[in-house]
């Protein structure tokens, strides 16, 4: 048994949660919040999460959690955040929202709380997809996935998040995946010793959206990164550096389809667009080698 | 201290002095110059607020929400399509029972485009839980946006007070003011449970029919009890400061035959249209609504009516006629008048009058009868 000595044990997502069965935005919350401690404030628009943090008068969370409409979390952090400061108050203020609020509706307010320098953290949980309403497609959704909305197979790629987020300059950004917990909860922590914007967007692999077995949440995320769909970086003050998994990765990725064959979203995917994803995975690797080089 | 001063510098004024914790907004025509000044005010250290400059009217009011479920005073101030595209996060503020104050200088709704007064903007938010005022001189734009934070936040009341003032012929005419000291009059705001890490607690979440409807059910006894609360700030309000309104404003109305009800400068404008025609020996009087949610009390029994809209709810008329029909069993002459900013005098008021056909719709400048 491996024994991850430095995350705290003190746990702030109670039992009992209402979140399906090896939901991987359920997982890392667990670790987002045992990173970012008591004094924390959660603003969390419409979705999954949302969802599964129990129902008036009872909260799951052993943190405040101020939900709020879809598209707005990143403005309402942007109030929350402002008025703490104006208090002398050093609470953190954390959204923790989903793709399609921070990819899709709220990419406004996400745009416009970075550019204006708010001090918080914004966690992205990536499904790819809108799993809450039952797994309609998203921006973040991936080329050829199929969803309730692209029941073909998504016909365009995934939006590239990070590269906008990276285009509002914050201090620290980072990607990660649950299924490396020290290394999503080392992010964290770094995260929230900058005043903010910051961001972490986090792959949350979903049985029942990705149609795959419960207890492979933590293999199919780790499949993910080792395959090279996902990658695991951060960027502090523009610098990127890539994290060891996604180093191991680009010298020797395991092939795409050990990753797209245990998801039932990838079934019946044609050659032509599995060699596509193949393409942009190669360009990926080589676009974030070609930046981590740079002086 | 008096001087001569816009709609729109009179409500930026009034909030320097009640000074808000976070004020979030947008700049939207006609609206922009409260804004502005608000923004100049806080750049030189006129006014100790913070200023978030949104990048959307939806952005503006959640940041609001942020700022006041954590226990802050917040203002915003916006306008037609901003207040459309505010509409899903008003809804929010007032579920939420978050006492934010916001001015909204009143404007049609595209298409066409038409940046000239209108009501529909704010009769569209009618249902949200939101208190409504309307005003028509600087003055009382100044004196009600003062009385607007004490009365959202009000133990009794803990709901978002919307106060609406004409677009351009309100927002940019300039009229003398006599600004006050507040001090007391306006207390230090205590919004109960605000958000806390040391009090974890879930705000907004998942909640069940039988407790949604307790809290809908709570905000219409909020509303009903914002009727006393009105009255006695606006009580207070004059002795301090010696200038009275009431819920609504009547002008040589009790021993009238015919009364002229609106809302905002059309009611002021209604007064000289009054004394035109008692001058012609018609007993006229008229009632001017300050206060549209909650809806008043004011008796009408024996009385013609002429209601006035700047708003219509298409295939049922004017709003505000609608509420006059229903509040009081009556029939009413019901006028849409100066939609997109269409001029209207108090000559034509009298016209109105005049003419008046109870029981009809009339649209006034395309000779319409409904």
């Amino acid at each position: 048994m491996e024994i991850i000595a430095d995350i705290p044990e003190t746990e702030y997502v109670l039992n009992c949660t209402s979140a399906c069965a090896g939901c991987g935005d359920s997982l890392a919350l667990r670790y987002v919040l045992k990173a970012a401690g008591p004094d924390t404030i959660l603003v969390m628009p419409a979705g999954c999460t949302a969802a599964f943090q129990g129902v008036y008068p009872k909260t799951a969370f052993a943190l405040p959690v101020v939900n709020i409409a879809f598209g707005a979390a990143a403005a309402c952090a942007s109030g929350l955040a402002t008025f703490l400061r104006t208090k002398g108050k050093a609470t953190k203020v954390v959204v923790y929202a989903g793709d399609g609020a921070t990819l899709d509706i709220g990419l406004s307010a996400v745009s416009g709380a970075f550019e204006r320098r708010t001090d918080f953290l914004y966690v992205c949980y990536d499904n790819e997809a809108y799993g809450n309403t039952g797994m309609q497609r998203s921006g973040a959704t991936p080329l050829g996935a199929k969803t309730t909305t692209t029941p073909a197979g998504k016909p365009e790629v995934k939006k590239d998040i990070d590269t906008i987020i990276a285009a509002h300059e914050p201090p620290y950004q980072a990607t990660a995946c649950a299924s490396y917990p020290q290394d999503l909860f080392r992010k964290v922590q770094k995260a929230l010793t900058f005043e903010g914007p910051t961001f972490v967007h986090v792959l949350s692999p979903c049985p029942p959206g990705w149609r795959y077995s419960a207890e492979k949440t933590v293999e199919v995320g780790k499949l993910a990164v080792k395959s090279g769909m996902w990658m695991l970086y951060e960027r502090e003050h523009g610098k990127l550096s890539l994290s060891a998994p996604t180093k191991a990765a680009m010298k020797k990725p395991v092939p795409l389809e050990d990753y797209l064959a245990l998801q039932g979203r990838f079934k019946g995917i044609d050659a032509k667009t599995v060699e596509h994803l193949k393409e942009r995975i190669a360009g990926n690797f080589s676009r974030l080698a070609a930046e981590e080089a740079l002086p | 201290m008096r001087k001569i001063t816009t709609g729109n510098k009179a409500v930026a004024e009034a909030v320097r002095q009640v000074r808000p914790d976070v004020v979030a907004a947008y700049p939207i025509t006609p609206q922009s110059e409260i804004v502005e000044t608000i923004a100049e005010y806080v750049a030189t250290g006129q006014l100790e607020s913070w200023y978030i400059p949104v990048e959307s009217e939806h952005s503006s009011m959640a940041a609001c929400i942020g700022a006041s479920i954590a226990g802050g005073r917040t203002f915003t101030a916006t306008s037609s399509h901003g207040l459309a595209y505010m509409h899903e996060m008003t809804n929010w503020a007032a579920g939420a029972r978050l006492p934010v104050v916001m001015v909204n200088v009143n404007r049609a709704l595209a298409p066409g485009w038409n940046i000239w007064v209108e009501h529909s903007d704010a009769m569209q938010e009618r249902d949200t839980g939101w208190l409504q005022v309307y005003v028509s001189t600087v003055q009382e734009a100044y004196d009600t946006t003062l009385m607007a934070f004490k009365i959202a936040e009000h133990n009794d009341v803990l709901l978002p007070v919307m106060v609406n003032l004409d677009g351009f012929s309100l927002s940019h005419i300039m009229q003398p003011l006599d600004t006050v000291e507040p001090g007391d009059f306006i207390p230090p705001i205590h919004v109960p449970d605000p958000v806390d890490p040391k009090n974890p607690g879930g705000y907004g979440t998942i909640t069940g029919p039988a407790d949604q409807f307790r809290f809908r059910y709570e905000i219409e006894r909020s509303m009903h009890d914002a009727i006393s609360v009105i009255e006695e700030t606006e009580h207070e309000f004059a002795e301090r400061f010696g200038r009275t309104y009431g819920a609504v404003e009547e002008y040589r109305a009790d021993d009238a035959d015919v009364v002229v009800v609106a809302l905002g400068t059309f009611g002021k404008e209604a007064e000289v249209a009054v004394d035109i025609l008692r001058n012609e020996g018609v007993k006229a009087g008229s009632v001017r609504l300050r206060w549209f949610r909650p809806f008043p009390e004011f008796d009408l029994a024996g009385k013609e009516v002429v209601v006035i809209d700047r708003a219509t709810s298409f295939g049922f008329g004017g709003v505000l006629a609608h509420a006059i029909r229903s509040k009081n069993l009556m029939m009413v002459y019901s006028v849409i008048a100066g939609l997109g900013g269409q001029e209207v005098t108090y000559d034509d008021i009298a016209d109105f009058v005049r003419h008046r056909r109870i029981g009809e719709e009339f649209w006034f400048g395309v000779n319409g009868h409904v």
